[in-house]
């Protein structure tokens, strides 16, 4: 299996790895959109709160939350390995920046936005995973008899706060900008580039780019200048 | 036109180097950029002083040697030219004018602006020929039949001139368009093809050994490649290497 290990560890290699787990990562964040788009449908949280019951008691939810998991995980530790290198490239630096044409601006900055997309990952598994693993639960409902967290209520609360909802939407903005150049790039790297299709790539790119994130973002938007709450009331999880 | 120039000074290689200033008081719009660079040579000459060292050997855009980063750009604001090919219309009276030298761990700078671009032989020799029998009945190159659409672009690929300028551009000081260009050129023609495996990986190898960055497709390269080498040929080197790597029974 060295041949694996010589491929990845190549400069090539490592780009490969970057597309491949952040193609995935895009698949992932529609999955995941469509879940949170629930917590819109006006039902106190009951579609969204039986929606995380299921990826909770699904085996293949499970397994799968692994491999996310790992995914993010080879995706950053692969990105900080390439930005270092690249960085070691050029050790000495021009006394006047670089002025040549480029696709987007953004390419420049796929590092840093990276890492704010990775803060913006630890609060968010943090005010996900503290009600597991540190905190009571503000309040909880019962399905299929069982009695379980009341998820959508600590979600609604949260967004009652506009600190969160800003800091969200900023979030999601960063997203946003790295997918702009990270979508098309991906498919690049992986060598499917021809003018029959390079267009289409690009076009869903930028679409992706901008509806996802905007879905995403509109969500907490909505909780707040809306007033959803759910059946814990809305001071649930402060 | 009156100029002053904001040139890298640098001793050896060892030195630490910094940015001196020079004034020019008579520069010609018609001359070419090397021909100015002549005149504040002979100027410093003249005053006892030791000539700025630069490379350049064609002066007319075929040998790429002429590697100078001007005002922020390699080869400088034209595109599709090098330094050579580079003339002071492009300039107005008054101008500041920086010029450093190509910037990458993989081109250590001798002189002045003159750096060394031998990793690029290096890559060049781990595979970016091909093995012809030359004994005397060496076949015509043309007894061997390629569509049109190969040939235009193995054209435009083997078209590069080895300047560099594509990993001056680079914020990751990376060689991928010269090296894509390099395995595209031989990558698309029938007589590439038996080498190609080998030749994919070894170069890719050879280059990440000289130290040079990765791609982030943002395309610096392509916008100042004098040739006009396109990030088609990095896609090309990209499907290469996935080939190589999956079906190769070599590495
Ligand atoms: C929502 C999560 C994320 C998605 C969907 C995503 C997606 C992508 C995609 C598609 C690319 C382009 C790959 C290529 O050029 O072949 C990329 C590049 C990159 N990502 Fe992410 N990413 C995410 C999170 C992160 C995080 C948390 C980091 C933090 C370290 C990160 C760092 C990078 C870097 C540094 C690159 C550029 C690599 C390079 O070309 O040099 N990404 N990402
Ligand atoms: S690809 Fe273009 S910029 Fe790079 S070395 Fe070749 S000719 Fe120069
Ligand atoms: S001196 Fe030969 S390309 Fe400029």
């Amino acid at each position: 299996m060295s041949w694996i290990k010589n491929t990845f560890s190549s400069s090539i290699g490592k780009k490969l790895l970057m597309s491949i787990t952040g193609i995935f990562l895009i698949v992932f964040l529609v999955v995941h959109l469509t879940g949170n788009l629930l917590l819109l449908k006006g039902d106190e949280g009951v579609a969204f709160n039986a929606y995380a019951h299921f990826m909770k008691h699904n085996p293949l939810i499970a397994a799968s939350e692994v491999i996310l998991f790992a995914g993010f995980l080879l995706h950053m530790i692969d990105g900080i390995m390439l930005w270092v290198s690249n960085r070691k490239a050029r050790p000495q630096k021009y006394a006047v920046p670089n002025k040549s044409k480029t696709r987007n601006w953004v390419s420049k900055l796929m590092g840093p936005f990276g890492m704010v997309i990775l803060v913006f990952l630890i609060l968010h598994l943090y005010q996900f995973f503290r009600f597991k693993f540190f905190v009571e639960p503000p309040s909880h409902i019962e399905i299929d008899g069982e009695k379980v967290a009341d998820l959508a209520s600590i979600v609604y609360a949260q967004f009652k706060d506009l600190t969160w909802v800003l800091f969200y939407v900023v979030s999601m903005g960063v997203v946003g900008f790295h997918l702009y150049h990270g979508f098309a790039s991906a498919f690049q790297t992986l060598g499917l580039s021809h003018s029959k299709y390079n267009k289409l790539i690009n076009g869903v790119g930028i679409a992706y780019s901008v509806i996802v994130p905007l879905a995403f973002a509109l969500i907490p938007i909505l909780i707040k200048v809306m007033c959803i709450c759910g059946p814990g009331g809305c001071t649930a999880g402060h | 036109m009156k100029l002053t120039l904001k040139v890298w000074r640098q001793k050896d290689s060892k030195a630490k180097g910094q940015i001196e200033s020079y004034q020019l008081d008579d520069v010609s719009s018609h001359m070419s950029f090397l021909e100015m660079m002549d005149v504040l040579n002979e100027k410093l000459i003249s005053e006892g002083k030791e000539p700025v060292a630069f490379d350049h050997d064609c002066r007319e855009g075929i040998c790429g040697m002429c590697s100078m980063y001007i005002n922020g750009q390699p080869h400088g604001p034209d595109s599709g030219t090098t330094t050579c090919q580079l003339h002071m219309r492009s300039f107005k009276d008054g101008d500041t004018i920086y010029i450093e030298p190509w910037r990458s761990a993989a081109f250590p700078v001798v002189k002045d602006l003159v750096v060394d671009r031998s990793s690029f032989e290096r890559i060049q020799q781990a595979g970016g020929f091909i093995s012809v029998n030359t004994s005397g009945n060496t076949q015509d190159a043309n007894a061997i039949p390629v569509p049109k659409a190969d040939a235009d672009k193995a054209f435009d690929a083997a078209t590069c001139i080895g300047c560099g300028a594509c990993v001056a551009a680079c914020k990751n000081a990376s060689a991928m368009l010269f090296v894509s260009a390099k395995v595209s050129q031989f990558a698309l023609l029938p007589q590439g093809k038996i080498e190609a495996k080998d030749r994919v990986q070894n170069m890719v190898a050879q280059m990440d050994k000289e130290g040079f960055g990765a791609c982030t497709n943002t395309g610096a390269c392509e916008a100042e490649c004098p040739k006009g080498i396109s990030l088609e040929n990095i896609a090309r080197l990209n499907r290469e290497y996935i080939a190589a790597s999956l079906t190769s029974d070599e590495h």
